[in-house]
């Protein structure tokens, strides 16, 4: 085995109540390198750095780590065997003091006490290597989140690690801290230390790191050195598409005429909400499919929430029909005639011990009731209508809705919102995580509701759905609208070079 | 990242603890049924029903509203206290302590309207601080738990108050075809509630919320004002068997009165197959559970065990009850 | 100052102003207010709520809560007086022996059960009062007056009552614990967020689990006091202790949900509480106004909804910090 290689991981399986999340990943990272790890979301990436960390076990194969055989079972073995991990959602205790949340578990002592005082040095000493000068002492949650998520990192360093993997360390950070991160990494390159960095934003894995491995769907599809592969590349191997692959049509989105648009049903004008959407514009006409495409962490779900009330810009606006549009809460965007089906069904869509007629019935339910009393019969018939119309395959209204398929649940909510009868629908990844089936179901579904009138806004991480579906494709990149295509414009090559390093129109006129 | 939702429409296997989850509290109702005609001496009779009714009335009404409660994944300490407080207000009012009332009939509609208003308004603060301050629903209600019987003594002066007054004591005495009014009222409630969980946009919402908050919000449900009215009905709901306590005993002792109730509400509840992280709940269980834990209380002392270890009996279904619950739910 | 900065700086120091602002007024006002039979009576008195506070502060600051102890309190009182003949440290050891067991089995239904901790210590609760009840046969156990175990409520140590030694040996040991042992800051860090706690390697069940076991142990022995000092066990005592313990924790800043929290303003939190009962039995006697001991749980009441006030303004500051970059 090559010695200069420090993590060696093969043949990687990993299922979840027999689904699929890993099958044969494999993973190399060499010492002293800094090695990126990318895919979209479910391609693995969270569950081989799991896997790794001993969070998660492995249902099949083999692990090196510093040339030997590696088995852990916790976090906290793997912490001692050198590999430290930042999460994504900084996992640290808000309420203790700066010094306790990067000494904790591994607290200086004297005779058999705490030393405080070496410990504030240490803690001190640690982050001094970010130019971060704090007051150790207060509590971690009186700092901002770039200080907090530097914490983290003196804490995973502070563990004398082989190994630092950082999830996304950069999403919260601005520009300078991303700077001193930056130099932290090559500091710990220099001292033989391996960096596993996860980032949805290519610019910086080209600043920093020297490798890429890219995942898809529980496989490692590519690594390849960093300097040997172009942002094009990167993209269209996160996606799964070649460059100069034949243009079939992917979706059931194909055959599909041209269809009666009409006018500006909603628009948005520099919408920005903290970091995560900075300045977004776009508008939805009725009986049109706009789509939404970008990375991940390009804003996308954020600007849907902020269209739905979940929460408040804090600059721009929007118009519907025409008239000032301020939703303060889900009920008045339901009200203004919007639906929105979620990305996380689980935790935002179903509920699930509920039935699917309840389900379906969540929102209609006020309107469909005379004085409080739900008109059952009414209900009946718009379910077992919805049932047929959307191929709902249930055992029956009744059945519990947590019994249904991924694809089934999605008809569901969709049939919440159908039932509503409404003008504007909000789609967050439709199709994720359903099978092919029942996917070309959905998307003939909501090919067909557009041609009835209905205005379709559409998030999708699949590239030909949005190409395909999508009469307009507004192209979103780390918060900012980068990009608008109209159909017959929206080819694949041009939406993932708009993904990839498309930027601002303002800030290609500064650059020009 | 694991898509779990994606199961297949297949029966599911039999699970011995999803099967206990759901049928546990009746088998273990009938059981003890059997065991009393069995064991206990004169168990077959009308007399042996009235008490164990009449004994199980005011947990009943009380864990009626605090089902609702749970249903939205919240919980309600405080009703023993406002039970305290009801139960002090009442006899104050129809004996002219506050205001004297000429009319008997009049004074003790004030009386029950009063403090039962008294309760429901005590259980609306709570739902305020619930639903407007985000104060966890354990944390809120603790503090009614710990002043509502405060509150009660100070009304009282921790004096005993009797009274025999039969306009009012028929709540707690009176029949109706037979039939002892509290178990009347115990079914009215029982029936009502069961409705609204099934029938009505209100009852719908109260599931949804304690199933999946974040989804019934996006849903357009007001979360708050649901919220507010479950807390309100469980305080409605202790006002109500406040009343019931004192118009048997002739007597209100603001020291007594629902001294322990939130417990007994909260078992029966959990007894009776709701599931106490919300989302799913049955108004029957909550009955069965009640009677379950009445029965197994009233066969020990019927065969001789002192009241002293039924509630350490009491305490283990608790807890046996709560734990299969996970279990199931786990499986 | 920000605003998380200075609702922390209420909760620790606005206890001790409180009680020292209340002291004064004692002092001014009633005669023998600050006089030495005063001072001992009160100490000796809630040096058992003191140690029942002690262990309930430490299962709050892992975001838990013990209803049991009070209960537990008079199970260790039984227990302790049926075993002091055999010597006063045997009705001791007892006493607090029955304590351990009670937050054995309640450490047992959280960690391992997995049960949420308002539900197996409420069922604990009446766990305990009925096998007090039981092996009391329902009435108060007298205590042995030859075995010396009535030293231990009723005697002075150094012109001070042994009670209160016991309370502030047992307060020291337990601020020693939280500031200066890493599983003290694991019962923070545990209250505080448990999941990142488990990630940071921190043993999270075995620090819950030794919070109610000494939860357990300390109510058993503020059972040992209470039998001691009256002369008796008492398995209908403890009524209530537990909404005086956590209205003392909580007044004393110690947050609900857990992950912060103060040994020191918890021993305040206690004394604020019983100085001001006693401040009330002073001034119904100056014959000025007479409001009944029952006050005492509304003024508690009201305490605690203060602060759980101020609790909720400072949490969901904490939210949108986090929240917003």
């Amino acid at each position: 085995m090559d010695t200069d290689t420090l993590l060696s991981m093969t043949g990687i399986d990993k299922r979840f109540a027999g689904i699929s999340a890993l099958s044969g990943a494999s993973f190399e990272v060499g010492r002293g390198e800094v090695h990126a790890l990318i895919g979209q979301n479910g391609a693995g990436k969270s569950t081989l750095i799991k896997v790794l960390t001993g969070y998660h076990r492995r249902d099949a194969g083999e692990v090196i780590f510093d040339s030997q055989p590696f088995e852990v079972f916790s976090p906290h073995q793997a912490q001692a065997s050198g590999i430290s991990t930042i999460y994504q959602e900084i996992n640290l205790v808000p309420y203790r003091s700066v010094t306790e949340n990067i000494c904790l578990g591994r607290e200086a002592r004297r005779f058999g006490f705490l030393d405080w005082k070496r410990m504030h040095q240490e803690a001190e000493a640690l982050l001094q290597r970010f130019n971060v000068r704090i007051d150790v002492r207060r509590p971690l949650m009186e700092f901002n989140t770039a200080t907090q998520q530097m914490v983290a990192i003196a804490r995973a360093i502070g563990f004398a690690a082989k190994l630092v993997i950082m999830d996304e360390p950069t999403s919260s950070l601005d520009e300078r801290e991303v700077g001193v991160l930056f130099d932290v990494i090559r500091q710990l390159k220099q001292e033989g230390v391996s960096v596993v960095f996860v980032s949805h934003k290519l610019d910086e894995l080209y600043e920093v790191c020297d490798r890429v491995t890219i995942m898809r769907d529980g496989r490692t599809v590519k690594t390849a050195k960093m300097s040997e592969i172009d942002k094009i590349g990167l993209v269209s191997s996160m996606l799964g598409r070649t460059i100069d692959r034949a243009e079939g049509h992917a979706t059931a989105f194909r055959d599909r005429d041209q269809r009666k648009i009409g006018d500006v049903l909603l628009s948005a004008e520099n919408l920005a909400i903290n970091q995560t959407v900075q300045d977004v514009s776009f508008d939805v006409r009725q009986g049109e499919i706009a789509g939404f495409a970008g990375l991940l962490g390009a804003g996308r779900t954020e600007t849907a929430r902020l269209v739905f009330g979940i929460d408040r810009p804090c600059a721009g606006a929007m118009l519907l029909d025409g008239q000032t549009f301020e939703p303060r809460s889900p009920a008045d965007a339901i009200a203004a005639g919007m639906g929105f089906c979620t990305e996380d069904r689980k935790s935002e869509g179903i509920v699930p011990e509920m039935s699917v007629a309840e389900n379906m019935m969540l929102a209609l339910m006020p309107k469909l009731s005379k004085s409080g009393i739900i008109d059952e019969k009414a209900q009946r018939d718009i379910v077992e209508r919805f049932i047929k119309q959307l191929g709902v395959k249930c055992s029956g209204p009744d059945q519990k809705v947590r019994e249904l398929s991924g694809g089934n649940q999605q008809k569901v909510l969709l049939g919440r919102w159908l039932a509503m009868n409404p003008r504007l629908l909000i789609l967050d990844e439709p199709t994720r995580g359903i099978d092919v089936g029942a996917k070309g179901e959905i998307q003939t579904l909501i090919k067909s509701l557009a041609d009835e009138g209905l205005a379709v806004l559409m998030i999708s991480s699949e590239l030909e759905e949005v190409t395909e579906g999508a009469d307009r494709v507004f192209v979103l990149r780390e918060g900012l609208s980068v990009a608008t295509f109209n159909r017959d414009e929206a080819t694949e090559d041009a939406v993932m070079s708009a993904m990839a390093h498309g930027s601002a129109p303002r800030v290609a006129e500064a650059l020009s | 990242m694991t898509d779990t939702t994606r199961q297949q429409d297949v029966s599911r296997p039999f699970v011995p603890m999803d099967f206990m989850a759901r049928y546990g509290t009746l088998i273990a109702l009938v059981a003890l049924l059997l065991f009393n005609l069995a064991f206990t001496r004169n168990f077959a009779t009308m007399q042996t029903l009235n008490v164990n009714l009449t004994q199980v009335c005011t947990i009943v009404i009380v864990a009626v509203g605090m089902t609702l409660v749970i249903a939205t994944g919240g919980i309600d300490l405080s009703v023993g206290s406002l039970m305290a407080i009801s139960g002090a207000l009442a006899p104050m009012i129809f004996l002219g302590k506050i205001v004297p009332i000429d009319n008997i009939g009049l004074a003790v509609a004030a009386a029950m309207i009063g403090s039962v208003g008294v309760a429901g308004l005590l259980g609306l603060f709570n739902g305020w601080l619930i639903a407007k301050f985000r104060i966890q629903p354990i944390v809120a209600t603790l503090v009614l738990f710990i002043a509502g019987r405060g509150i009660a003594q100070v009304l009282t002066n921790g004096n005993l108050q009797t009274f025999r007054v039969p306009e009012f004591q028929f709540i707690g005495l009176g029949r109706i075809f037979g039939i002892p009014v509290q178990v009347v009222l115990m079914a009215l409630l029982v029936i009502a509630a069961a409705w609204i969980l099934k029938r009505t946009v209100f009852g719908r919402q109260i599931i949804a919320i304690g199933g999946n908050e974040r989804a019934a919000e996006l849903a357009g449900i007001a979360v708050a004002r649901v919220k507010l009215a479950v807390y309100a009905i469980s305080g409605l709901c202790a006002g109500i068997a406040g009343l019931i306590v004192i118009a048997i005993n002739s007597a209100s002792d603001a020291n007594l009165v629902g001294m322990g109730m939130e417990l007994d509400a909260i078992a029966a509840v959990a007894v009776g197959g709701t599931l106490l992280s919300g989302g799913k709940a049955t108004i029957i269980g909550t009955l069965l559970g009640a009677m379950t834990i009445q029965l197994v209380r009233y066969t020990l002392l019927a065969n001789g065990v002192p009241d002293a270890a039924a509630l350490v009996v009491k305490a283990g279904i608790i807890v046996l009850a709560v734990w299969i619950q996970q279990q199931g739910r786990r499986g | 100052m920000t605003r998380p900065r200075l609702i922390s700086m209420l909760g620790s120091y606005g206890v001790v102003l409180a009680l020292l602002l209340l002291i004064l007024f004692g002092w001014a006002r009633y005669d023998y207010f600050l006089g030495f039979f005063n001072i001992t009576s009160v100490l000796r008195y809630n040096a058992m709520f003191a140690l029942v506070a002690l262990g309930m502060c430490f299962v709050i600051m892992t975001g838990g809560i013990d209803l049991s102890v009070g209960s537990t309190a008079a199970l260790g009182s039984v227990v302790a007086a049926l075993a002091s003949p055999y010597g006063a440290f045997v009705g001791l050891g007892a006493g607090v022996g029955a304590g351990l067991c009670v937050g054995l089995i309640n450490a047992v239904l959280v960690t391992r059960l997995r049960i949420m901790p308002f539900v197996a210590t409420l069922a604990m609760m009446l766990a305990a009062s009925g096998t007090a009840l039981l092996i009391a046969d329902n009435q108060s156990v007298s205590v042995s007056y030859e075995s010396g175990f009535t030293s231990i409520g009723q005697d002075n140590f150094l012109g001070f009552p042994i009670p209160a030694w016991i309370a502030i040996i047992a307060y020291i040991i337990g601020w020693i614990v939280l500031n200066f042992t890493g599983t003290g800051r694991g019962v923070l860090a545990v209250g505080g967020n448990e999941d990142a706690t488990r990630l940071m390697g921190l043993p999270a069940d075995q620090i819950k689990f030794l919070v109610y076991l000494a939860s357990g142990g300390l109510a058993g022995l503020a059972g040992v006091i209470l039998a001691s000092q009256f002369g008796a066990g008492q398995p209908i005592e403890g009524v209530g202790w537990e909404l005086f313990a956590i209205a003392a924790v909580v007044v004393g800043g110690t947050l609900l949900t857990g992950g912060v929290g103060s040994v020191g303003a918890t021993l305040a939190g206690v004394l604020l509480l019983g100085i001001l009962f006693n401040v009330l039995n002073f001034e119904n006697g100056t014959g000025w106004i007479s409001l009944s001991a029952y006050w005492q749980s509304v003024i508690r009441g009201l305490f605690l909804l203060v602060v759980v006030m101020l609790q909720a303004k400072l949490s969901s500051r904490s939210r949108t910090v986090t929240g917003e970059h």
